[in-house]
């Protein structure tokens, strides 16, 4: 299977700047690889423009192996494609059939402005996490091997919180373009261990405030997100933000 | 507390709690309204039943409650979806798939809910407000005269195409309870990756029994 080779077509969206109303461009890809990732498909795309002397695609993209969120693209409908608990970079294009038209639009919310092509502006997440993701003491270097026990089952799912790599795709995906799945990672991966369990309350807070301030939506439990999240990071660290939140403005 | 409830998880709070509130309030009705089949011949025990709900003190003071729950239910389901879909931003997708990562119901809650309201105003027009401002048939049990109230929903059950518009629209208000009993709970933070599934199956269960437990009784007067 991985020797061989599809011809597709690309509709990809094209948008020269943030006030550019964009458009989509068509494009024929002939003699792909189906064991090359997307995004390699779309380096040979660009090759080819450079090569024809037209301006290459703006997409992002870093580590390649499923790990920063760096790539974002809603391809056929889906934040990071076809695949599930995938990234883009790690989508290959045996997902996909000879003769596929494949739709590539960027990351859309009001939260996240178009920069250029398939790139999108990012920062209001940084925003979320400078307003209270954090631990506000210094808790020195790494403690001793288990002279802090933390049961096992807390651990793990601390881990499974922590494991959001902050990529975007339940923004995107969400029909309401909220940022609640991030926003629950964060606040439960700290409130689940003791260094950060200190300040849950008052970050569920600052979080909560900073993301209904930069415009993302509220949750509406469609549970879309951890479908399409690459981490697989479930709504249940949205129930926990709920009830970290509820509880603080009732103390208060 | 300060912009709590202008918080986005603050009114969802509201939806939630209000939701909830009429969750309960749907079982009360569906009992009493189930009390037409014990003897659908005079119906004597359900306008029996129905003089009381009309007449208790209790229910006096739920029935505000009860118009305040609607009333934020709805308020707030606008605000926030009016929010939401600000907060998609201008520049729409071209292609969207979701028909593996959410249900059908949960993505057209607003529309359910839309549809839910022009029931009950009609639901209002034909009984509520021939029961509290109109003329409705009387009737004497054990004595007592009262509305017969037997009669007037009975009648109205045997015409077809009414029966029709009414299980329509307990099956939106079906689909509607499907995502909106586990989401209440969700939406308190009471839930987890174990909760999930136990609310998802209870809610189920609750949804079945409100849309068979109110269709039965119009195909009841229709058939019979």
């Amino acid at each position: 299977m991985s020797d061989k080779n599809i011809n597709i077509k690309l509709k990809v969206w094209r948008q020269n700047g943030p006030n550019d109303a964009g458009r989509f461009d068509n494009y024929e890809m002939n003699e792909i690889p189906t064991a090359a990732s997307f995004l390699e498909m779309m380096d040979m795309l660009n090759e080819k423009l450079l090569g024809e002397g037209k301006e290459p695609i703006s997409f992002d993209h870093d580590c390649r192996e499923g790990i920063c969120g760096a790539c974002s693209m809603f391809i056929n409908g889906r934040a990071h494609g076809p695949d599930n608990a995938v990234t883009t970079c790690q989508l290959h294009m045996r997902k996909f059939k000879d003769g596929d038209t494949i739709t590539i639009e960027p990351w859309r919310a009001k939260a996240f402005p178009v920069i250029k092509d398939l790139m999108v502006d990012r920062y209001s997440l940084d925003l979320i996490q400078q307003a209270g993701g954090y631990v506000s003491v210094n808790t020195g270097s790494a403690p001793d091997a288990n002279s802090m026990p933390i049961h096992k089952d807390i651990a793990e799912e601390a881990f499974d919180a922590a494991a959001c790599i902050g990529c975007g795709a339940c923004v995107a995906t969400c029909k309401n373009g909220s940022a609640m799945l991030f926003v629950g990672a964060k606040v439960s991966h700290l409130a689940l261990l003791p260094q950060g369990k200190i300040e849950a309350k008052e970050r569920a807070q600052k979080m909560l405030a900073k993301m209904d301030e930069l415009g993302f939506g509220s949750c509406s439990n469609t549970g879309a997100c951890e479908v399409e999240c690459p981490k697989e990071v479930s709504i249940s660290f949205i129930a926990r933000l709920n009830r970290e939140y509820l509880v603080a403005n009732l103390k208060d | 507390m300060k912009g709590f409830l202008s918080s986005s998880i603050g009114k969802k709070l509201l939806m939630s709690l209000s939701g909830l509130f009429l969750i309960v309030f749907l079982l009360v009705h569906l009992g009493v309204n189930l009390t037409m089949l014990f003897d659908p011949i005079d119906g004597t025990v359900y306008n029996k039943a129905a003089n009381f709900m009309g007449t208790n003190p209790i229910m006096k003071v739920m029935e505000p409650l009860l118009a305040l729950g609607f009333f934020l239910h709805i308020l707030y389901g606008i605000i926030v979806q009016l929010n939401n879909w600000k907060a998609r931003g201008s520049s729409k997708y071209a292609v969207v798939d979701q028909k593996d990562s959410s249900t059908w119901a949960s993505r057209n809650m607003i529309w359910l809910g839309v549809f839910v309201f022009t029931f009950l105003i009609v639901h209002i027009i034909n009984y509520y407000a021939v029961l509290k401002f109109g003329q409705p048939p009387s009737t004497h049990v054990d004595g007592v005269e009262m509305h017969n109230t037997f009669k007037l929903v009975s009648d109205l059950f045997e015409i077809w195409w009414y029966d029709l518009i009414y299980i329509i629209g307990f099956i939106a208000l079906g689909l509607h309870l499907h995502h909106a009993f586990w989401s209440a709970f969700q939406t308190l933070g009471l839930n987890n990756k174990i909760w999930r599934r136990r609310l998802e199956i209870i809610g189920d269960i609750y949804t079945i029994v409100v849309v068979a437990g109110f269709t039965i009784i119009p195909l009841y007067f229709l058939i019979f």
